[in-house]
């Protein structure tokens, strides 16, 4: 089966489009490496290669989570398939 | 032969060179002209102009005169002539080079001016290039290799693919007695709790978070904004990286998943306690930071690139590679290994890192770089503040 997307960690809530055509409505297969499972999700938006897309529903002002860790806070409601970027995830440094 | 043994230059210290050059080093920005002449009339020698060498004091003229010392001390350089506009430094560099036994000499410009110092450089340029080139690769170990990693134009591929096939090859290697560096303290903010966790012992741990700590006071100080427009770069927000918390964390993968760090080094210093994993104190630019390695006696270069970097270094062979499918197709005459193969599930991890040994043990042969072949020769020295 193609992998779409891929996560690193199974507590993280994004993952990373490993392809290069991940369009609207699009149905998603992704695989989380810590625990080599499988996952399906349906994407939102058009996800450009190497870019984040939502796992789940996050709220304004909760941390992302990526590798495990803390990756900075949403700062914008993100539902569950959307794209994740500069315009909704922000840094907690600096 | 051993499954990692290798041939390379061993020098009258004993430590080992991949490559065989003899440099032509200006002491300061005012030798250039004379260091390039030089290299022109002598072929196979190499110049290595920079901005800097006058007025520097303190702190940053130590970090300075480290870092020209120890260009011309790199196995990777068989001899070494050194111009200068007065005698006085040139000699002090000279001196720091001849520590290891190789053959140096210094020349000044002063009371001699360009031409008459460039007929008698050249002449004894002549008589290193010749003599360099009869000396004779010999089978050597892991244990005798200094292999350095930074990562550039990074995006979410490096950390999910590129950056952890170096972090293989250090887990494979370090129990074998490789001698390993990385660096780039800026760019672990946000994972300097996880990469502290890492030191060998509590005192390099302590080391470890007082140079992060005063990087971040740097920053602190001399920032107008939050650093977005730099940190992540434009070419990094390009490639889908969002925030430095991000970048830190793919980053961090190319020290592997258990190697230890045995020891902080100060920008340039070589290491000082054996084989084994070091972090310096670096600036995250990429020239900056390799040429910082390279004068602390590292002889090949492993950088993983997302969106591409070009990166090459005059003395320490860059071996380039990515994981991202797109820049291995439209910069395919950049990338040394292609490890696009690990996000499509085609490729473990475990064998990317055997294929980056394979790649990193011919180019120690004298397989030469992407960089190399393309004429890639960055080379910038880290300044800490302005000169007197």
């Amino acid at each position: 089966m193609p992998t779409d997307f891929i996560v690193h960690d199974k507590a993280d809530t994004v993952g990373v489009a490993v392809v290069e055509d991940i369009q609207p409505n699009k149905r998603l297969t992704g695989w989380v490496m810590e625990t080599d499972e499988t996952i399906t999700i349906t994407a939102l938006d058009a996800v450009p290669l190497g870019h984040k897309i939502a796992l789940g529903d996050i709220r304004n002002g909760d941390t992302v989570l990526k590798y495990g860790y803390d990756v900075g806070r949403a700062v914008a409601d993100i539902p569950k398939g959307r794209h994740v970027h500069v315009h909704n995830l922000k840094t907690k440094r600096w | 032969m051993g499954r990692y043994d290798f041939f390379g230059y061993r020098r009258e210290n004993g430590r080992v060179g991949i490559r065989n050059h003899v440099v032509i080093l200006p002491l300061d920005d005012l030798s250039n002209a004379a260091s390039e002449a030089v290299a022109n009339n002598i072929k196979g020698t190499l110049a290595l102009p920079h901005s800097y060498g006058r007025l520097q004091f303190g702190e940053d003229l130590e970090l300075f005169f480290r870092t020209l010392i120890g260009i011309g001390s790199n196995p990777n350089v068989a001899a070494c002539v050194v111009i200068g506009i007065e005698p006085l430094w040139t000699a002090h560099i000279v001196d720091g080079i001849r520590q290891t036994g190789k053959p140096a000499a210094g020349f000044s410009i002063e009371e001699n001016g360009d031409i008459s110092t460039i007929a008698s450089a050249s002449r004894t340029a002549r008589e290193f290039m010749q003599w360099a080139s009869e000396r004779r690769r010999e089978m050597c170990t892991i244990e005798d290799l200094f292999v350095s990693t930074k990562c550039g134009e990074s995006d979410t591929t490096s950390g999910l693919a590129s950056c952890p096939t170096v972090g293989n090859l250090i887990d494979k290697l370090d129990p074998l007695g490789v001698t390993t560096c990385f660096g780039e303290t800026s760019e672990l903010t946000g994972a300097e709790a996880v990469c502290a966790s890492r030191a060998a012992t509590p005192e390099v741990r302590d080391k470890f978070m007082q140079a992060f700590n005063a990087y971040q006071e740097v920053i602190n100080r001399h920032k107008t904004s939050d650093l977005s427009d730099s940190q992540p770069t434009k070419g990094n927000i390009k490639g889908g990286l969002t925030t430095i918390e991000e970048k830190a964390f793919g980053n961090l993968q190319k020290i592997g998943r258990k190697t230890k760090y045995i020891e902080v080094l100060k920008p340039a210093e070589a290491p000082n306690r054996g084989p084994g994993l070091y972090y310096m104190d670096t600036s995250s630019a990429a020239a900056e930071c390799i040429t910082l390695q390279s004068a602390a006696g590292f002889v090949v270069h492993l950088f993983p690139t997302g969106q591409g970097n070009v990166i090459g270094n005059p003395i320490e062979p860059v071996i380039k590679l990515t994981a991202n499918p797109r820049t291995a197709r439209e910069m395919a005459e950049h990338i040394d290994l292609d490890v696009s193969a690990i996000l499509r599930r085609e490729m473990t991890l475990d064998q990317a890192g055997d294929q980056l040994i394979e790649v990193m043990l011919r180019t120690c042969n004298g397989r030469l770089t992407a960089a190399e072949v393309l004429g890639h020769r960055e080379y910038v020295m880290t300044k800490l503040y302005r000169s007197a």
